[in-house]
């Protein structure tokens, strides 16, 4: 166990490597100008400045070089200053967020994150609750209509359907609004007397006592974690789905049968845990997706997480900032990947052995 | 439906008859295909591609375009912000009118049919050049994928050792970041280059999808390269790549075939995904996606201008439908963990 754990660990900085590798790949199809950002808040475009620019910051340099700046910094031979460095946590500037791309997503994560928080548990709970089912059922009422809702599902774009719910529930009803406050709510939020614990609103609310405005901020999240879940929901019912009846298949299901067991202990206990092991990846991986921002939801409910910065961003053209929000996302994604893999071991013996 | 089946598992040989297809394309191939013709669903998704299909090659009768030139470019009635309702009259240089519709409605007025979206541009000409654009887009982006997976998997699988080992850590680290995210970031690279045109999202779609048929085939290969005919193939005198793609990769190659044209789908929700949010295509362009994305600015009054969401939407959500219908029959012909089950 510890062993497997160790090899596991010793492979994140390979990953990691791998990330700042593809992300300063997409970096050199900038010109050494462009790619200025990175150093730079205001790109001068008289000709003898960009020049002065290109030098100061060793953007002729040979591309390791430029890597390496890229990764620690680089001293600043004018002021004699480190700039630059995404180990420092220096993304570079953010035109689109007129401040530097860290800052952009530190002041976005709390949005995205209580987003998930909220998302994860429906969106897990309820998926593998429909696989189940649907496969113990294999074949009868429930699981043929699961399976129809889960094809259509899986091939609904998530933006049709956000598009769609907002249709209904906001602009004819007028009951859950995009964005992320009221505008009373966010003038009580920014306002002196109430403490931003952690910036998410629902739970800064609740230690706030102000249920009002619990209230508004879990209104303002009820259609994009709809949306979210449905999507969700049809890929974890076909994975639960198909993983239990594999399971179900099994011999030492039928032992279990055979002496006797009610039917409800043979699937609960005898079935289910197994059956739930690959879920554990996709479940794992989701909860990144969630974590690394959803682009299309947060977009399409105007919701300011990561994803809608990003792409903003992306509209605008601001690459340097996009690439900000990718090395974040990537990074998120292999560190959930370790944590699944990790689980994976604990819960499956023929991994941590094998 | 799985009749062979005892028949496989006693290890008897087959009495049945094996028809001159099944001969052609082999036992496993032979069910996927009958899969396709005999599942329910299958049936209706390959249907429905029919059907798009059709609307994609009629697709100058139905609506036959304002200028020849750039038919992809949807005519619009004026410039007005405000969308106009289905059935609404055609009043600023409308385009030919096709010759069913003086059949139909006996009149020589062309109306908006799906009505307009904002900046008035015509819904129904959307949609139906919308289907040719999904076509174009999808096949494009499935066969370069497949094409550059293949070349990777299969030299990588061949050649083993250091060139396995190097190639596959490309994939790697192709795969640490999630899919659309990677196709923004290349699309965003890619605009000030090619403008804005479908090809910079068509690109990047391509530069990070073709990972999984690498893998795929790398891993069929694997096990097929250690077969006789290989060897015999080497005995007479061939080598490299002449053994590789001429003997090994199209004995190997038909599951990853059968899973990335099922790809075509998801690759044109991708691809309307960037569309929707506005990187890609410029705006007016007959895309799907791009259409939708006019909803944007309406989201508080959608319950009077629903038509802009849910024609594009519904075309895009059928398409997509359509050949995850047929590749889900596929993949259960073909998943061997599915057969103990299905008996």
């Amino acid at each position: 166990m510890t062993a497997y754990i160790i090899r596991r660990l010793l492979l994140l900085p390979v990953l990691l490597f791998g990330v700042t590798v593809i992300i300063f790949g997409l970096l050199q199809f900038l010109s050494p100008v462009e790619r200025s950002a990175l150093y730079v808040r205001e790109i001068p475009h008289t000709e003898g400045a960009v020049e002065g620019i290109i030098k100061r910051y060793g953007l002729d340099q040979p591309i390791y070089v430029q890597y390496w700046h890229w990764l620690v910094g680089r001293i600043d031979p004018v002021t004699g200053k480190r700039v630059g460095g995404i180990l420092r946590g220096d993304l570079g500037y953010s035109r689109v967020g007129s401040q530097p791309v860290a800052s952009l997503i530190a002041q976005r994560f709390p949005a995205t994150a209580e987003l998930a928080l909220w998302a994860v548990v429906p969106i897990i709970g309820v998926g593998i609750w429909l696989g189940v089912q649907s496969a113990v059922r294999h074949n009868r009422f429930f699981d043929q209509v699961a399976r129809v809702f889960s094809i259509i599902g899986w091939s609904f774009p998530t933006f049709v359907f956000g598009l769609l719910v907002l249709m209904f529930f906001y602009a004819k009803l007028r009951w859950f609004p995009p964005g992320r406050l009221s505008d009373w709510a966010s003038a009580i939020v920014n306002s002196d007397q109430f403490h931003q614990y952690t910036h998410l609103h629902t739970i800064d609310a609740l230690l706030n006592l102000r249920f009002d405005i619990f209230w508004d901020a879990l209104k303002h999240m009820i259609l994009p974690i709809l949306t979210l879940s449905y999507l969700n929901w049809a890929l974890l019912l076909r994975i639960t789905r198909s993983s239990m009846l594999e399971v179900l298949g099994q011999d030492y299901v039928r032992t279990a049968r055979a002496k006797g067991l009610p039917e409800r202990l043979v699937i609960n206990r005898h079935a289910r845990p197994n059956a739930l092991i690959p879920v554990v990846t996709i479940a794992g991986l989701m909860v990144a997706g969630l974590l690394g921002g959803v682009v299309i939801t947060e977009t399409v409910f105007t919701y300011p997480g990561i994803g809608s910065a990003a792409a903003q961003a992306a509209i605008q053209l601001d690459v340097v900032t996009v690439l900000g929000f990718a090395l974040f996302n990537g990074t998120v994604l292999i560190l959930a990947n370790l944590v699944v893999d990790i689980l994976y071991a604990v819960i499956d013996p023929r991994v941590r052995l094998g | 439906m799985m009749n062979n089946s005892s028949i496989q598992n006693s290890g008897i040989p087959a009495l049945r008859k094996v028809g001159w297809l099944e001969k052609l394309v082999g036992p496993d191939n032979y069910r996927a295909f009958r899969a396709l013709i005999t599942t329910p669903a299958a049936i209706l998704g390959l249907v429905l591609l029919a059907i798009f299909a059709f609307v994609a090659i009629a697709a100058p009768i139905i609506a036959p375009p304002a200028s020849s030139r750039d038919p992809y470019r949807i005519p619009r009635d004026g410039f007005s912000p405000d969308p106009r309702p289905m059935g609404s009259e055609w009043k600023r240089n409308p385009p030919p009118l096709p010759f069913w519709w003086r059949f139909i409605m006996k009149t020589d007025g062309w109306i908006h049919i799906l009505g307009t979206a904002s900046g008035q541009w015509d819904i129904f000409y959307g949609v139906i050049w919308g289907t040719r654009t999904a076509f174009r887009v999808g096949i494009t982006i499935t066969l370069a994928t497949l094409v550059i997976g293949v070349l990777v998997g299969s030299i990588a699988a061949y050649y083993g050792g250091i060139v396995d080992n190097i190639l596959m850590r490309i994939v790697d680290i192709f795969l640490t970041l999630p899919f659309l995210m990677a196709a923004l970031i290349l699309a965003t690279i890619l605009v000030p280059r090619f403008g804005k045109s479908i090809y910079p999202a068509v690109i990047s779609l391509i530069g990070f999808g073709w990972m999984g048929y690498a893998r795929l085939i790398r891993g069929d290969i694997l096990s097929l390269k250690e077969r006789e005919f290989v060897l015999a193939a080497r005995a007479l005198g061939a080598r490299g790549f002449r053994i590789l793609f001429r003997h090994i990769v199209p004995n190997a190659i038909f599951p990853t075939l059968v899973v990335a044209s099922m790809d075509v789908g998801s690759y044109v929700l991708s691809f309307a995904a960037l569309a929707f949010l506005g990187i890609g295509v410029e705006v007016g362009y007959a895309d799907w996606g791009q259409l939708l994305s006019f909803a944007r600015n309406w989201i508080s009054s959608l319950a009077d201008y629903w038509y802009i969401v849910v024609w594009p939407g519904f075309a895009l959500v059928l398409f997509v439908l359509a050949w995850n219908l047929v590749g889900d029959a596929l993949r259960d012909a073909l998943d061997p963990r599915m057969r103990a089950v299905r008996r």
